[in-house]
């Protein structure tokens, strides 16, 4: 690739198909997690929780558990008050009302699962013995659970600081929203219900650290998304210098958002590890991961569009209640905010208007779940626009063309502040419909009806905000960072501050480097997740990785390439513009007869007897890149349901996604992300569903009674794409981790609803379970 | 209590508490930390090892109760061990299809499918996906996985001869 110029994605590694360089010590089970690190003298945490949703702690008698065999100490929220700092929010808005978790608890508990005591041992059994022993006195108190009981007069205020449930109520308006309905042909309403999901990643949490007292300094080894981020908040909340405070996420199994936070084990087993002076471990249970990792979506909103008979949207008004559980994470009260944010989707809607409402209840804090606050916009826009095509007995792809702000008209302001950069949604429909047949389909639809069986199809058409970025609209800053080291030997280490958890960077990052300079990807290694070796970074979520992290390598290789360029052609006696790096060589192409070793002109950089004057030795690059805005990955998704009368089972049939992420790096990697995206959308659309009873105990606490998506429920996924390259990076990329997972519950959905219109279904809320489906047909049978 | 087993091949003995499950004696005890802890109730398949042979969940077995028994784990499943340390067939489909992403499944869901084409050499997609049921993955939505279930099985299939 010659100096200078964009990456060209036709030949060479960029935008081909490679195996993952990650694989070979994974399927060997040769990768190395959290709960695999143990150290000389290791001890064992285990965390006492409690039972009770709502509840005052009158005693803790922790004498019996300290004297069983084996305990080294235990401690409660009373040993650690004023020791440790309170679990972080970074998220501030006006009127914000703040509820922080301890990292134990003190005097109260506001959900089941928080921690009152932490019992530590040399030996895990002998702590899960131990923990029974620790005795704790509680006064229930009465719980609420339901958000909208929260909001009720007389309803159990959680927080007992502040006069009721509502953390806080945030507007958006963009538009004349009053014309828009005086306007109107006809108003359509419906009250949807995104329900509280449990994120799931196969590794549960896990926190290990060591103090080495001689050089005072701490390594936390932590399952996190986000290791810098994680460094700096457990630096403040311990109060130790954060120079002296490595963080390092190794292997990490599965994050979707669940471990983009700062939790309370992650200081508190920093903290023992510094007490005792002995290296802690502390390894999640699953039913702990079910009680006290955080939650997703759990909005509810009431929705009103404004149309004209021809199906063109004027005006969308939302009101929304988020819960946000008992406490805040790290970023619970901004996630219903992007719902808000993305509320309008792919549509010209002249005017919005959002009214949400975030309320505490007694249950675990929600935060950024895969898609975070879009897929509930993504869902309600998408349902909507099928309630319009209903209402109007129109075709929803035609609804959807109708409404498509088009090509030429990006970037476009969305109303509601956003400014989309680069899409061409009327390409991904066609193409969908296109490749899953669409019209036949109707065809086949309606002669299976004849026979009463019930197929149904649904349509998304969806636009995501994610490459999260710029630093406005981050609490922590929006950049990336990404540094290029071009070894003496010529080999290249690239550091980046995307930390991943099974993305592949590895693998996407070494195509990209390989080919800029010339090289194969095993010629580059990239390092991530220890926070001594790799320089400040944010971190991996929000499909964020490539556009912003990628982004930082990229431009730290073409600095590390510039400058070797210059180096080749003040050896050759060339112009370094001419210089190409191809196969290991470097050439000028005026005359590539002349031609060096990458690593010759890499060694006279390092014995520095052959550069141009001025010029410092070393090839080393760090770039911290911020982008000026987000990235809008979209698509067009079909999905084909079959509903059996007799039992209200919902088949998945066929299912088609056409995505535009713009330029694609790896497509192997890219389906991946899709599907696995997809299939987290059957989990909301058909079977996943988080459920406290009254009293706020969870009885989804385990496996064993959440259903995530198993091989079978999930069909063969068509996928294809279209490229619309984003102009906000030099790569043209976009986001794909969590667009298959905003793009496709509403698809589903549609799906299941289109095949009950029969019955007169014009709604049904998620999770479609077959009992739910079953008396929807039922009553509709009884009122024809 | 006393036990004795084969683990990869190799003979081990020793003394472990009768409530020891067999997956902490794999980690912990032989420090055989490829096979994963997912959720402690045999339903997420990441502790899978092979017991003579069977797919089991190291979870709630105990180990005493693979007493007498030969284990296989991920670290001793590469087809041939004395020529290096080949990939098993089914270890290079899940590499070749990326049959995986955050791998933390991943030992557990390759040793399930060994098992699965030792009993059906040939599966369909719908035996397939039936097959490794007893094992989730939250990355991949599966369908990386059943194509690297077929690589696996066109591979370890004995070679049609040509017809000519």
């Amino acid at each position: 690739m010659a100096a200078g110029t964009a990456m060209t994605g036709a030949k060479g590694y960029i935008g081909r198909a490679m195996k993952r360089k990650e694989d070979p010590r994974l399927i060997r089970g040769l990768g190395r997690y959290v709960d695999d690190i143990a150290l000389p003298g290791m001890l064992h945490a285990g965390i006492v929780r409690s039972p009770h949703a709502h509840a005052k702690i009158r005693s803790i008698d922790i004498s019996k558990a300290q004297n069983a065999p084996g305990i080294v100490a235990i401690l409660t929220g009373e040993d650690l008050r004023g020791v440790i700092g309170p679990v972080p929010c970074a998220i501030q808005m006006p009127n914000l009302k703040v509820a922080l978790r301890s990292v134990l608890a003190v005097d109260r508990v506001r959900c089941v699962g928080e921690g009152v005591a932490v019992v530590v041992g040399a030996e895990k059994y002998a702590v899960r013995d131990a923990m029974d022993l620790v005795e704790v006195d509680y006064a229930p108190l009465p719980a609420v659970v339901d958000p909208e009981k929260a909001l009720s007069k007389g309803a159990p205020v959680i927080h007992t600081q502040h006069k009721d449930n509502v953390a806080y109520k945030w507007e958006l308006e963009g538009g004349d929203l009053k014309k828009a309905f005086a306007q109107a042909d006809r108003v359509i309403k419906q009250r949807m219900i995104n329900q509280r999901l449990i994120p799931v990643a196969m590794e549960t949490r896990g926190v290990a650290a060591e103090y080495r007292a001689g050089e005072q300094k701490l390594t936390v080894w932590s399952a996190t998304q986000i290791p810098h981020l994680l460094r700096t908040q457990i630096s403040a909340m311990l109060g130790a210098p954060e120079h002296s405070v490595q963080v390092i996420a190794p292997e990490v199994g599965g994050g979707f958002g669940s471990k983009l936070n700062v939790y309370a084990e992650e200081a508190l087993v920093a903290h023992l590890a510094m007490r005792l002076a002995r290296p802690v471990k502390w390894i999640e249970s699953r039913r702990e991961n079910f009680q006290t990792t955080i939650h997703g979506r759990d909005q509810i909103v009431e929705a009103e569009v404004a149309v004209k008979n021809d199906g063109t949207l004027l005006g969308l008004r939302c009101r929304v209640i988020a819960d946000l559980g008992a406490y805040f994470q790290l970023l619970t009260p901004l996630v219903p905010t992007l719902t808000g944010l993305m509320i309008a989707g792919c549509y010209k809607i002249p005017a919005v208007r959002v009214e949400i409402t975030g309320v505490f209840t007694n249950k675990m804090a929600t935060d950024a779940y895969r898609g975070a606050g879009r897929p509930e916009a993504t869902y309600i826009i998408e349902r909507v626009l099928d309630l319009v095509a209903a209402d109007l007995k129109k075709d929803p792809a035609d609804v959807r063309r109708r409404n498509f702000p088009k090509p030429k008209e990006f970037p476009y302001a969305s109303p509601t502040g956003l400014v989309y950069d680069s899409a061409d949604y009327q390409a991904s429909l066609d193409a969908a419909l296109k490749l899953a047949n669409y019209p036949k389909l109707r065809q086949e639809q309606e002669r299976q009806r004849k026979k009463g069986r019930y197929i149904g199809i649904g349509l998304s058409t969806y636009v995501e905000v994610c490459g999260m970025g710029p630093s406005s609209a981050m609490p922590a800053g929006g950049w990336e960072s990404g540094t290029v080291r071009v070894e003496p030997t010529g080999k290249v280490t690239v550091l980046t501050g995307s930390s991943p958890h099974g993305q592949g960077q590895e693998t996407t990052f070494s195509q990209v480097a390989a080919e800029m300079l010339g090289l194969a990807p095993e010629d580059i290694n990239v390092l991530h997740g220890d926070t001594t070796a790799v320089p400040y970074g944010i971190g991996t979520f929000g499909s964020r990785a490539t556009a912003v992290g990628g982004t930082a390598m990229y431009l730290s290789v073409v600095k590390v390439r510039d400058k070797l360029a210059r180096i080749a052609g003040h050896i050759l006696s060339e112009d370094p513009k001419h210089m190409v790096f191809e196969e290991g060589k470097v050439y000028s192409r005026t005359s590539p007869k002349k031609s060096l070793d990458f690593a010759a002109v890499v060694g006279a950089a390092y014995t520095a007897k052959t550069l141009p004057t001025g010029m410092e030795p070393g090839v080393e690059a760090t770039t911290f890149f911020e982008p000026s805005n987000f990235v809008f990955p979209f698509g067009a998704h079909v999905c084909v349901v079959e509903v059996d009368p007799e039992t209200g089972d919902v088949r998945l049939q066929k299912y088609v996604a056409v995505d535009d992420c713009g330029h694609v790096i790896n497509p192997l990697l890219v389906d991946g992300q899709i599907h696995g995206g997809i299939a987290q959308s059957v989990g909301q659309a058909l079977l996943e569903e988080a459920v406290y009873d009254e009293q706020g105990q969870l009885i989804t606490g385990e496996l064993m009674d959440y259903a995530i998506p198993r091989a079978a429920d999930i069909p063969r996924m068509e996928t294809a794409r279209t490229v619309t390259p984003s102009p906000v990076n030099p790569m043209g990329v976009k986001g794909v981790g969590e667009a298959g997972t905003i793009g496709s519950t509403p698809a589903i959905v549609n799906a299941v609803v289109d095949a009950l219109a029969p019955f007169g279904v014009r709604h049904v809320d998620m999770p479609v379970k077959r009992e739910r489906i079953w008396r929807l047909m039922r009553r509709g049978k009884e009122t024809r | 209590m006393d036990i004795q087993l084969r683990v990869n091949g190799k003979p081990q003995q020793g003394n472990v508490e009768p409530r020891l499950l067999l997956v902490h004696y794999l980690r912990d005890v032989l420090g055989l930390t490829g096979t994963h802890i997912g959720c402690e109730t045999s339903i997420c398949g990441a502790c899978t090892v092979l017991l003579d042979g069977k797919a089991v969940k190291s979870c709630t077995l105990l180990a005493v109760q693979a007493d007498g028994s030969e284990v296989t784990t991920i670290e001793g499943l590469a087809w041939a061990p004395e020529a290096g340390g080949a990939l098993h067939p089914v270890q290079e489909g899940f590499w070749e299809k990326h049959g995986l992403q955050c791998g933390f499944c991943t030992p557990g869901m390759i040793l399930a499918v060994v098992e699965l084409l030792q009993n059906n050499p040939a599966p369909s997609e719908a035996q397939i996906r039936h097959g490794i049921s007893g094992n989730l993955c939250r990355c991949t939505g599966y369908q990386h996985i059943v194509d690297a279930v077929q690589y696996a099985s066109k591979k370890m299939r004995p070679k049609k001869k040509k017809k000519s």
